[in-house]
């Protein structure tokens, strides 16, 4: 065949105009919605990333992968629970991927180490991590949380304990990292605030391979705060039981301390025990009903912390969608309809506050066994929980960030 | 033809900005930064016959000290990373008075330790280092009112770095006291008895690696503006030695490939393999049993019984 120069130069910029041509039209037509997921799937973290994983797929399985009449692909990626690598990953999705928002990350220095690279790329994110001031003294423009700051269950239970638990004096222990330091700065507040005392802290190292050190020095208290994460309250409780301590001694826990994820594998050592979380297992609501037994039938177990956290962010994100009528384009738009949402969740009623930080509610849960396992059964509500409790934001923003010395506690026993 | 590849490789990586996406340009500076790192830490490992698995210490030491001056001191970012550096020197020459009075196991095992104790004191001083919250950095330099904010541009700087890194660091090794210092590591006690201060060779040899280790920190935290306890941990340094044990420790290639094999294994196969731990465990476990020597020395061996025709 013989092509002379003239067609062939048509062709090429026919084809160019073509290649430059179809994006847009693709984009205005069927592009799908693209998630970027960041979670861990290797290294200490990755029993909670998984599930983070799971529970995502299975809201997008159940929606027949279309929020909003919009198909949506999600692109998950494994940060593998290291800073620099949770940056390098979120790059790669926005960058390479070109996603339209991000769900994730799972830890607070995660959070942290992207924190800067999503204002500057714009990106809207909807956070598992807890890390505080994401959402408070430097609250980030892209960054909604459907779960919860550190210290936003830790401000009800804190209450509870002093008030409805009658205990005057507790002792914290929690993981030394700033998840950890934060969760028992809250606690110390509400607590000290309603007549209790915190007579002793410890931060043990968030690996140490034993508790027995610790547990030696414990004081002489109604109660001891377990602000762990991961496997760590697991092992300490069952620590606790070994030396003897667990009828001496009460045990309350924070949102991560006894997850669904961690409690079948515990015994009746468990049972009986008061944690505060934003999210049960057990919790009666029409949602939940549906999700928890689901996922229970698929993978075995009850969905905890990090399942219902991106079962309840994909719902956000739904509820984001239909207002913007599926569009993701407009970021600034797009944004400010995540924030404005309000919607039922497995978790129950969500809604953000105006630093995108979630308002809803904190159960506080009791260790019971039901039908030959245990659950967290709800035994109180506290409805509408705002980041700040019930300080002022204003006053509580000009206060420091919580940490391991603030809130200082003044009732310590030497 | 030797010229020619070389010409060719400096063209493909100083154009690469115009060509390439936004992800693989960061790609690119990540696998320059680790390559500086990795041939630092060669220079004890290949050329000194000292293997350290503490390297990270350098790396993080300054990646924190430039963080902490420009946010706690208020320097600007040139006398911030002036600080960074000496500082870095200034205790690799420190850590090298303690840890050469072994060598072999001992040596590895002194630095580990060392780096552990920084490692610690980043995790839990956390009035200084904040903690397991990590510091933050505001921005990244404008050296010469050049922002390096975007991505070509901060890979046009990391590759000027990179390209005077190695052009310093292949003189050194190939000047007379790089001879000396192969030869310390051949035969020492036959260098001793010929005059040469061998202990000195090697705490020279240290001082200069840890320069170059506080330089791969100093391009480190402006490239991710965040530093974190890991950045110090032993996996840091591991994944150091691994990029040139990979590439072929004592060569000036290897350690490039190495570092850049790892990074593209980590950052970038893992998004196609779930399990890319364990593609990086059959990678190394490859290398090991074909080319032993490492990648950059070991197809040269390949190649030339290849070309000579014998089998």
């Amino acid at each position: 065949m013989k092509l002379s120069r003239r067609t062939l130069i048509k062709g090429i910029a026919g084809a160019g105009l073509t290649a430059v041509a179809a994006p847009t039209l693709l984009a205005q037509t069927s592009e799908a919605v693209r998630v970027g997921l960041l979670t861990v799937k290797t290294g200490p973290l990755a029993s909670g990333g998984i599930d983070m994983e799971r529970a995502l797929q299975m809201y997008l399985k159940e929606k027949g992968s279309t929020l909003a009449g919009r198909k949506v692909e999600l692109i998950v990626a494994d940060t593998a629970g290291v800073p620099a690598t949770a940056r390098t990953k979120t790059q790669e999705l926005v960058e390479k991927n070109n996603v339209h928002c991000l769900i994730g990350p799972l830890a607070a220095f995660e959070a942290l180490a992207i924190d800067d690279y999503i204002r500057q790329a714009q990106i809207p994110t909807l956070s598992v991590a807890a890390a505080e001031d994401m959402t408070q003294r430097k609250a980030n423009p892209w960054f909604v949380r459907a779960t919860s700051t550190s210290s936003q269950c830790a401000h009800p239970l804190g209450e509870y304990c002093a008030k409805e638990l009658g205990y005057k004096r507790m002792i914290t222990i929690a993981d030394d990292i700033a998840y950890g330091h934060e969760m028992c700065a809250g606690f110390l507040r509400t607590f000290e605030e309603n007549g209790g005392k915190i007579v002793q802290k410890l931060f043990p190292p968030l690996t140490a391979p034993d508790y027995g050190t610790y547990i030696a020095q414990l004081k002489n208290a109604d109660a001891i705060f377990l602000g762990f994460a991961g496997s760590n309250g697991f092992r300490f409780v069952r620590q606790l039981v070994e030396y003897g301590l667990k009828d001496k001694l009460a045990v309350i826990g924070g949102m991560t301390a006894l997850d669904e994820a961690v409690l079948r594998n515990m015994g009746d050592e468990a049972l009986g025990i008061v944690t505060t979380c934003w999210y049960s297992a057990d919790y009666d609501e029409p949602i939940n009903r549906v999700f928890a037994p689901a996922f229970r039938k698929e993978f075995g177990y009850d969905p905890g912390f990090y399942a219902a956290a991106t079962y309840t962010e994909a719902a956000v994100l739904e509820a984001a969608l239909q207002e913007t009528g599926g569009k993701v384009d407009d970021k600034a738009a797009f944004m400010a309809a995540l924030k404005a949402t309000e919607v039922e969740t497995a978790r129950g009623p969500v809604k953000f506050d105006k630093y995108g930080n979630v308002v809803g509610n904190v159960y506080i849960r009791k260790v019971v066994r039901k039908d030959g396992r245990l659950v967290n059964q709800v035994i109180k509500t506290y409805p509408n929980v705002s980041q700040f409790w019930t300080y002022d934001p204003d006053a509580f923003l000009k206060a420091p960030v919580y940490s391991r010395d603030y809130p200082p506690a003044a009732n310590l026993e030497n | 033809m030797r010229t020619v590849l070389l010409l060719l490789t400096a063209v493909v990586l100083a154009s690469l900005p115009l060509f390439a996406g936004t992800f693989y340009i960061n790609l690119a500076s990540q696998i320059l930064i680790a390559a500086i790192f990795a041939l630092s830490l060669n220079l004890l490992v290949g050329y000194a016959g000292l293997t350290s698995l503490g390297h990270a210490s350098f790396l993080g030491f300054a990646a924190y000290a430039s963080a902490w001056a420009s946010t706690n001191l208020g320097l600007g970012f040139a006398p911030a990373a002036l600080l960074s550096i000496t500082t870095t020197t200034l205790m690799a020459a420190c850590f090298g008075l303690i840890a050469l009075r072994a060598t072999g196991l001992g040596f590895l095992m002194i630095t580990l330790a060392l780096s552990q104790v920084l490692w610690g004191l980043a995790y839990r001083w956390a009035s200084l280092t904040n903690g397991d919250n990590g510091l933050t950095l505001a921005g990244r330099p404008a050296p010469f009112g050049i922002a390096l904010d975007g991505a070509g541009a901060y890979y046009w700087f990391t590759l000027a770095v990179f390209a005077a890194a190695f052009t310093l660091m292949a003189v050194f090794v190939s000047s007379a006291f790089g001879s000396a210092l192969k030869g310390t590591r051949d035969q020492p006690r036959r260098m001793a008895a010929l005059g040469y201060n061998v202990w000195l060779i090697r705490w020279i040899t240290f001082v200069y690696a840890g320069f170059w280790g506080g330089v791969a920190g100093l391009l480190y935290v402006y490239y991710h503006r965040y530093i974190h306890p890991t950045s110090l941990s032993i996996t840091t340094s591991a994944e150091g030695l691994l990029g040139v044990i990979a590439g072929g420790s004592g060569t000036l290639g290897g350690p490039v490939i190495g570092a850049g094999l790892l990074v593209l294994l980590k950052n970038y196969a893992s998004a196609y393999i779930e399990r890319w731990n364990m593609l990086l465990g059959f990678v190394f476990l490859f290398i090991v049993l074909v080319i032993p020597e490492g990648i950059v020395p070991g197809v040269r061996r390949l190649l030339s019984r290849k070309g000579s025709g014998k089998p």
